[in-house]
């Protein structure tokens, strides 16, 4: 196995490297994606390398990114589209919902729409209102398109892969605040071999109680499993990574042996992707069940100011609460 | 409302009188080739020439996709379509643009292009199970190089540039054989985002695109003193590249504006804007009622435009087309009508099942698994009349 020690945000731009060079059709599209290398600097030496052709400084209209991605990608293109911040992806979200998602079923399956849209996701870097938010449940709840998130570098650098491969639109969320933390990556590997893109994964085995997760949140169920050893309690830790379509099997397997579970994400808990899989658990594994599924995620409020964010988003003492109250029943 | 009257404020009284005043004939600021009493005249710009073949099929043309619409039209009323929507009064507009294009051209349609389908050589059965409802209007596309309808406003002209940038990238512009894009839109469409955006992406890109804009005065109901009071054709100014007005009821004009447009987009000169002015005689769909909206005068005035009408009467004039001729026309039309109603009344319902076809390239759980139980639940009714 050859690796390499990545940050999640270096293993992005080293998964688009490599997806660029074994197809000559994928391009890249976004606001100061070329010589600034993005915001975040995901792309950064990738304009320098592969062209101004191929790697495309947009004017700045999130709808007109979507809009001739798609016209690209009819004409035979493999685009891939940043939106620099999660809260500017609104002003693209009718492309996204009612074209990109669209195309492959109105077409009869003649017109697939191969693009990936990278978003960086959710909040925890102090940043000013529109950068911080977590918007997953808004395409999770549109047939059509494949919603997914990395959580650390070997994920991030496959996942980009798998998803450029895909034929289906894919949404592919980044954790914002994690872009830096280093990680280990098989580049030894292949799209077959790495971890299925569309497979939920048990990271961690527990017995007592089951905590799901993912993208940022994922460090934060660690975290809790963790500190629970400490106190004996022993928790499975499931990184859910695709968010449409669930892979519901592990959850399910996981619950049927712990018999408790907690959610955690940092999108507000009302109509959140929380709430689908705490309804699929009562419905599939209702006599499994030792107590009913918690939630610990964001308020459901608009996303606060920075000097309130810590307060807002789920913690490691948040979570270890909701363990706590699952015992309780 | 005839041209220029957008740019004009005042109480409606005083327009009214002006609209009577003015007249579309000769205008400068408007291209044509036909007027409206169907005199041929010449334009310093854009001229054609065509062989007296050539104007007898532009006309057949317009008579046929007019009475396959009125057909549609009547299909609705009989309860064997959802919705229509009419083209009734723009057929020099898209039979003008569309036997402009070359065979090689990419349309991206809106919901109203049944005319410029025609000129694609397409089967006009193609977007009736769109509105019999019996399908998505899911025809393959990128094979008949006529883009599926699309009813979000504007939407469509984001997709053209996006694939005329494509066309760049793939080095298929810069001659003759070089490929050029089309995008219709209407002028409410000119007050969406989207088609903006694709303005200010077809000028950075240089991408060849032509906007075709078929500014029939009304988006349902409103008039398009609500989307703009500058005349439409001038925003292209502002957005980096040229605009020009034709009369949009006038098959020679539209024709020769946009064969200039592609031609100048297909050699690498980039887009050009053309609003087609032209007025939509009919509904907006069938389940709307322009009597509520706008005055039976105004309808009056612009059907002594007509462009049939006008194109026939240049046929008779110049002795291309005899009694005989227009009849023959009128039956052929006839016959494609009747062989349409049949189709449609014929065209089978889904089965079931096709809910759960294509939503994915690659199978998602989710959807097999609703699949399986919706198949289970259908089957259970088997045998029980239902």
């Amino acid at each position: 196995m050859m690796t390499d020690t990545l940050r999640i945000g270096q293993a992005v731009g080293a998964g688009l490297r490599r997806a660029m060079e074994d197809d000559p059709k994928v391009l890249l599209m976004g606001e100061d994606v070329g010589k600034l290398g993005g915001v975040f600097r995901v792309t950064d030496g990738l304009q320098k390398d592969f062209g101004e052709d191929r790697v495309i400084d947009t004017p700045l209209a999130e709808s007109g990114i979507l809009g001739t991605a798609i016209g690209l990608a009819i004409r035979g293109w493999r685009p891939v589209c940043e939106i620099q911040f999660n809260g500017f992806v609104y002003p693209a979200f009718d492309q996204i919902v009612c074209q990109l998602a669209k195309m492959h079923y109105r077409s009869q399956g003649t017109v697939p729409l191969p693009i990936v849209v990278r978003i960086p996701c959710g909040g925890g870097i102090g940043a000013v209102e529109h950068h911080s938010e977590s918007p997953e449940a808004y395409f999770a709840h549109t047939a059509g398109l494949k919603v997914v998130s990395c959580s650390d570098s070997n994920d991030a650098y496959w996942m980009i892969q798998q998803a450029i491969a895909s034929q289906d639109p894919v949404i592919f969320f980044e954790p914002l605040r994690r872009y830096q933390e280093k990680g280990e990556v098989d580049t030894s590997g292949s799209l077959d071999t790495a971890h299925p893109l569309l497979a939920s994964k048990v990271e961690r085995e527990g017995t007592d109680a089951t905590v799901v997760a993912w993208g940022s949140m994922t460090k934060v169920a660690h975290d809790a499993a963790t500190a629970a050893a400490e106190d004996g309690r022993s928790l499975e830790v499931i990184n859910l990574r695709t968010l449409s379509p669930l892979d519901m099997g592990p959850v399910y397997e996981s619950v049927k042996k712990t018999g408790r579970m907690v959610v955690v994400h940092e999108a507000p808990s009302n109509v959140g992707i929380g709430a689908e899989i705490a309804a699929r658990v009562t419905q599939d594994c209702f006599y499994s069940l030792e107590s009913p599924v918690l939630r610990v995620t964001g308020y459901d409020t608009p996303y606060p100011a920075a000097r309130l964010e810590e307060d807002y988003l789920p913690d490691l003492d948040r979570v270890l609460d909701a363990v706590d109250r699952t015992f309780g029943y | 409302m005839v041209n220029g009257d957008q740019n004009r404020a005042g109480p409606k009284k005083k327009a009214s009188t002006r609209r009577k005043k003015a007249a579309p004939t000769g205008d400068s600021e408007m291209v044509q080739l036909l007027t409206a009493d169907g005199e041929r005249v010449s334009h310093p710009e854009y001229d054609v020439s065509l062989t007296d073949q050539q104007y007898r099929d532009l006309y057949r043309d317009m008579v046929i996709v007019r009475r396959l619409d009125t057909e549609g039209t009547a299909l609705q009323r009989q309860g064997q379509l959802g919705i229509w929507a009419s083209l009734q009064g723009q057929e020099a507009a898209q039979i003008g643009s569309g036997r402009a294009l070359a065979k090689q051209d990419m349309v991206f349609p809106t919901y109203r292009e049944h005319g410029v389908l025609w000129t694609r050589d397409i089967d006009p059965i193609m977007p009736f199970g769109l509105f019999r409802g019996v399908d998505l209007g899911g025809w393959d596309s990128r094979k008949y190089k006529f883009q599926m309808y699309t009813i979000v406003i504007g939407a469509q002209a984001l997709h053209a540039t996006g694939y005329a940038m494509g066309v760049t990238k793939d080095g298929k512009v810069g001659g003759d054989d070089g490929e050029a894009v089309i995008a219709y839109f209407g002028d409410g469409a000119s007050s969406q985002g989207d088609v903006n955006e694709s303005f200010v992406w077809a000028n950075v890109y240089n991408a060849p695109v032509v906007f075709f804009c078929q500014n029939n005065q009304y988006a349902i109901s409103e008039p398009v003193i609500r989307q703009s009071r500058t005349p439409l054709y001038k925003r292209a100014s502002g957005f980096g590249f040229p605009g020009v007005r034709v009369d949009g009821n006038d098959v020679l004009a539209s024709y020769a504006v946009t064969k200039h447009a592609l031609d100048n987009a297909r050699h690498g000169n980039g887009p050009m804007f053309i609003e087609a002015y032209t007025y939509r005689m009919g509904a907006h769909t069938t389940t709307d009622d322009p009597t509520r909206y706008r005055e039976s005068g105004e309808v009056e005035a612009w059907r002594s435009k007509d462009p049939i009408a006008r194109m026939r009467t240049f046929l008779e004039r110049s002795t291309i087309g005899d009694a005989d001729y227009f009849q023959s026309i009128d039956d052929e039309a006839d016959q494609h009508a009747l062989d349409l109603r049949e189709r449609v009344i014929a065209l089978p319902d889904p089965v079931p099942g096709a809910i759960f076809e294509n939503v994915f390239s690659e199978a998602s759980p989710l959807v097999e698994a609703e699949r399986a139980e919706f198949t289970e639940y259908h089957a259970s009714f088997e045998g029980s009349g239902h």
